[in-house]
């Protein structure tokens, strides 16, 4: 049965929708948005000499 | 009011029905939303296809059908149907039947679905008024700085909200099942797959929240300008994660379908459920396709994102590739089907319009979506695709004949299994598919050409510009033909649906009349290659097929931009 | 299967022909993790996005300013689009800054360029998002008001080039067009 003590970790993840729940947002929202809107909060002005 | 102490749908006083054909148990609550969500659904979808009716009619200059002011207005009405309202809503019925009937569980609340169904339809229906009234042709993607009425900001977020309301409902639904043990061991991959699609559907909403709610305040003239670069990075996390969420849910479709036609299993539950994962964790990254060729988000962000984290996600979905035809591949040979490699492709219950529908759905998804979404998707190559007609040629065949032509095949059992109605004009209805998937593929071959010789997406007019030879009217001519195909292909599969449920033969009491399903021959054994790793030949080459298209179509692209200006 | 829960041990690694599979999605991943990195330092064609913030009125000034030191005549349309009756023709010192205006409905100014020098264009737009899209190399890139997008170019090939707009602009998006001449 799967509630042997010996399940495999990474069963223990895909049995998990929480932790999964947990980690789909913060890892897509972090390399994708945070790093997105940090690259445009970083852009310079133009110099237009 | 209190909750029942189990939510289990074997529990005394629990409103559910055992299904006649399947065995298995239907909670009536999560019934009723399955079809008010399904019916209000196609309804969209009409209303979408008749815009895209006339969109086609149009970019087929030969016709030129509606003048500019209405093409982009219809343009924009068809973007908002198919790709939010139709697809939301039918998403949201698959999640009310993913987390009760396999698992043996009750729907949570009924009354957060009823606030989840009246939030996205009062949504729905306002944003639709408000571009009609000719007060937002601002196309789907509404950028900034273009400004349209408050209602369409509001009626979209009244769309997310409402949604993330259906997915709470689904969370709510896994954890009571679970705590209240309806079930035991893992849940069935139909639910992991749709689990995955909320989760993903989680991420897109709250962008959907934050781009929309101070955009909404802007149009109300209460807030400034949010900034344009700003606006497409957030939007984008609501624009294209919500593909994804339709990913997901298609594939979870196909393990459905091809379960339920064939008997096939995922050949290897924890290679499919990891894929799953894989989608969850990194799919949402490729947002950042839109932005290849914007100013401000640098290469290293565009690269890494756009890469699906060195395509994790595109693995996942060629490990989808493999394992659900292999798992068709099994189900039919234990029934006996073993002539040779493809002996079994040819037994296939092809006049089986769930069948056909998913078969085509994967094939046209994989091999004309999947190439050509990772192609286009590279952020050098974007420079010789960005908003020309080569990307709603990659959309088309993802979303429409992928996920759409899926979410139709499921509506062949949906009715009845769920409605209780079997279907009428039962011989339209093994066409309609052929011929939806045959009209959405010619579609998007116009596109795709049209685009590669830079005729633009979301333009009235070619003639303008001066610069554009008969050949680009050609495959104009070829888009324009293929939309009045699908066309029927869609108005039919309404009207069957809507026919169906007004006129079909009542089920009770007794099993759906059956769509044909491959009978088990002489020496067949369920089960009997469960431990058989080489039994899937036919699909082992299918899959090395496509890796071989795969390759050439990207190094083409390659070389093809290799031959433009050089530019950094 | 598919739809009942799994109460008997599912989890096993893979083998056989899903295996050989695993293995060539996995190498054919990794052949295109490389491609575009590679493309970045050795291709020749990049988009990487170089911007700098600006008020359109400010990049209006300085792309007049652009076309007062630079003219070197007029281009006169020679189709029934409205937009394109007449454009200032400048020219950009050879490995110089050129300035383009994306505007409602038109791209301004007309440039000349040589062949097989470096320019620096410097694409914004006045009022709202505009597709700078050239053709027939069909070269495309995304313009936006208050920001300076930088595209370091090198023309290969001589002849007459239309930049289309496909981003939508308004009524008359389909007709906003622009010239670049490369002698």
């Amino acid at each position: 049965m799967n509630n042997e003590p010996n399940k495999h970790p990474w069963q223990k993840i895909l049995d998990n929708p929480w932790l999964l729940l947990v980690l789909g947002v913060i890892i897509p929202v972090l390399s994708y948005t945070v790093w997105g809107w940090i690259e445009l909060v970083l852009i310079k002005p133009a110099l237009l000499p | 009011m209190s909750h029942s102490s189990s939510h289990n749908l074997a529990a005394p006083g629990t409103p559910g029905r055992v299904c006649g054909t399947t065995g298995l148990g239907i909670c009536l609550d999560a019934q009723k939303f399955i079809k008010l969500n399904a019916v209000v659904g196609i309804v969209f979808l009409l209303l979408g296809g008749i815009a895209a009716l006339l969109l086609a009619l149009t970019r087929w200059q030969t016709v030129h059908l509606l003048p500019a002011d209405w093409f982009y207005r219809i343009l924009t009405f068809h973007g908002i149907n198919m790709l939010i309202l139709w697809i939301l809503f039918f998403e949201v019925a698959i999640l009310y039947f993913a987390c009760t009937t396999p698992l043996n569980a009750r729907l949570f609340s009924k009354k957060v679905a009823w606030v989840s169904f009246a939030l996205m339809l009062t949504g729905g229906v306002m944003v639709d008024y408000i571009i009609i009234a000719g007060k937002a042709d601002v196309m789907m993607t509404s950028y900034l700085p273009l400004l349209a009425h408050p209602l369409f900001y509001l009626g979209i977020i009244l769309v997310a909200v409402g949604t993330l309301v259906g997915v709470f409902n689904y969370f709510a639904t896994l954890y009571v099942a679970k705590r209240d043990q309806s079930y035991t061991g893992s849940v069935p991959i139909v639910t992991f797959g749709a689990t995955a699609a909320a989760i993903i559907a989680v991420v897109t909403l709250l962008h959907g929240a934050v781009v929309m709610i101070p955009t909404f305040t802007y149009s109300m003239g209460w807030t400034p300008q949010p900034d344009p670069a700003w606006y497409r990075l957030i939007w984008w996390g609501l624009g294209h994660q919500s593909q994804q969420v339709n990913v997901c849910a298609m594939v979870s479709v196909w393990y459905l379908l091809s379960h339920i036609v064939v008997g096939a299993r995922p050949i290897n539950e924890a290679v499919c459920r990891t894929a799953f994962v894989l989608y969850i964790l990194f799919i949402n990254l490729a947002s950042a396709h839109h932005l290849l060729v914007d100013p401000g988000v640098g290469a290293t962000w565009k690269i890494w994102n756009t890469s699906y984290a060195m395509y994790l996600a595109v693995l996942a979905s060629m490990i989808h590739g493999f394992t659900v035809p292999a798992g068709i591949e099994i189900g039919m040979r234990e029934r006996g089907y073993t002539n040779g490699i493809f002996g079994w492709v040819v037994a296939l219950p092809w006049r089986n319009p769930a069948f056909s529908a998913t078969v085509l759905s994967l094939l046209i998804f994989g091999f004309l979506g999947g190439i050509t979404g990772v192609t286009l998707g590279t952020q050098q190559i974007n420079i010789i695709a960005h908003n020309t007609l080569r990307i709603p040629g990659h959309f088309h065949v993802t979303v429409v004949g992928g996920t759409t032509l899926a979410f139709m095949g499921l509506a062949y059992y949906v009715i009845p299994l769920i409605f209780q109605r079997d279907f009428i004009c039962r011989g339209v209805a093994r066409v309609q598919p052929w011929l939806f998937g045959f009209g959405i593929t010619m579609l998007a071959f116009g596109m795709s050409f049209a685009g590669s010789m830079g005729v633009s997406r979301r333009s009235w007019d070619i003639e303008a510009q001066g610069v554009y030879g008969p050949a680009a009217h050609l495959w104009l001519g070829v888009l324009g033909i293929g939309g009045v195909l699908a066309f029927f292909g869609l108005l039919i599969f309404a009207l069957l649906c809507v026919g169906t449920l007004f006129f079909g033969a009542k089920i009770k009491d007794r099993a759906m009349t059956d769509w044909g399903t491959p009978p088990a021959l002489a020496g067949s054994k369920a089960g009997s290659l469960a431990h058989d790793h080489y039994a899937t030949k036919g699909t082992m080459v299918l899959t090395l097929v496509f890796l071989a298209c795969f390759a050439v179509y990207y190094f083409a692209n390659w070389k093809a931009l290799a031959d433009v200006w050089p530019v950094r | 299967m598919s739809l009942k829960p799994l109460t008997s041990p599912w989890f096993h690694a893979p083998a056989g022909y899903e295996k050989i599979w695993l293995g060539c999605a996995i190498l054919w991943c990794f052949v295109m993790s490389l491609m575009m990195p590679y493309w970045h330092f050795r291709g020749k064609q990049n988009s990487t996005g170089e911007a700098y913030t600006v008020i359109p009125a400010d990049f209006l000034a300085r792309t007049e300013k652009f076309v007062a030191a630079n003219r070197v005549g007029t281009f006169k349309g020679t189709t029934a689009n409205p937009f394109m009756g007449e454009l200032p023709l400048v020219e950009p010192p050879a490995g110089g800054d050129a300035y383009l205006i994306g505007r409602m409905w038109q791209w301004y100014p007309a440039l000349r360029l040589r062949m097989g020098e470096t320019y620096r264009l410097h694409l914004s737009a006045l009022d709202l998002q505009h597709g700078f899209s050239l053709q027939p190399l069909n070269m495309n890139f995304h313009v936006l008001p208050g920001y300076d997008h930088v595209l370091t170019i090198t023309p290969t090939s001589k002849g007459e080039f239309t930049i289309v707009c496909n981003e939508f602009c308004g009524a008359g998006h389909h007709a906003m067009s622009g010239k670049i001449f490369v002698e």
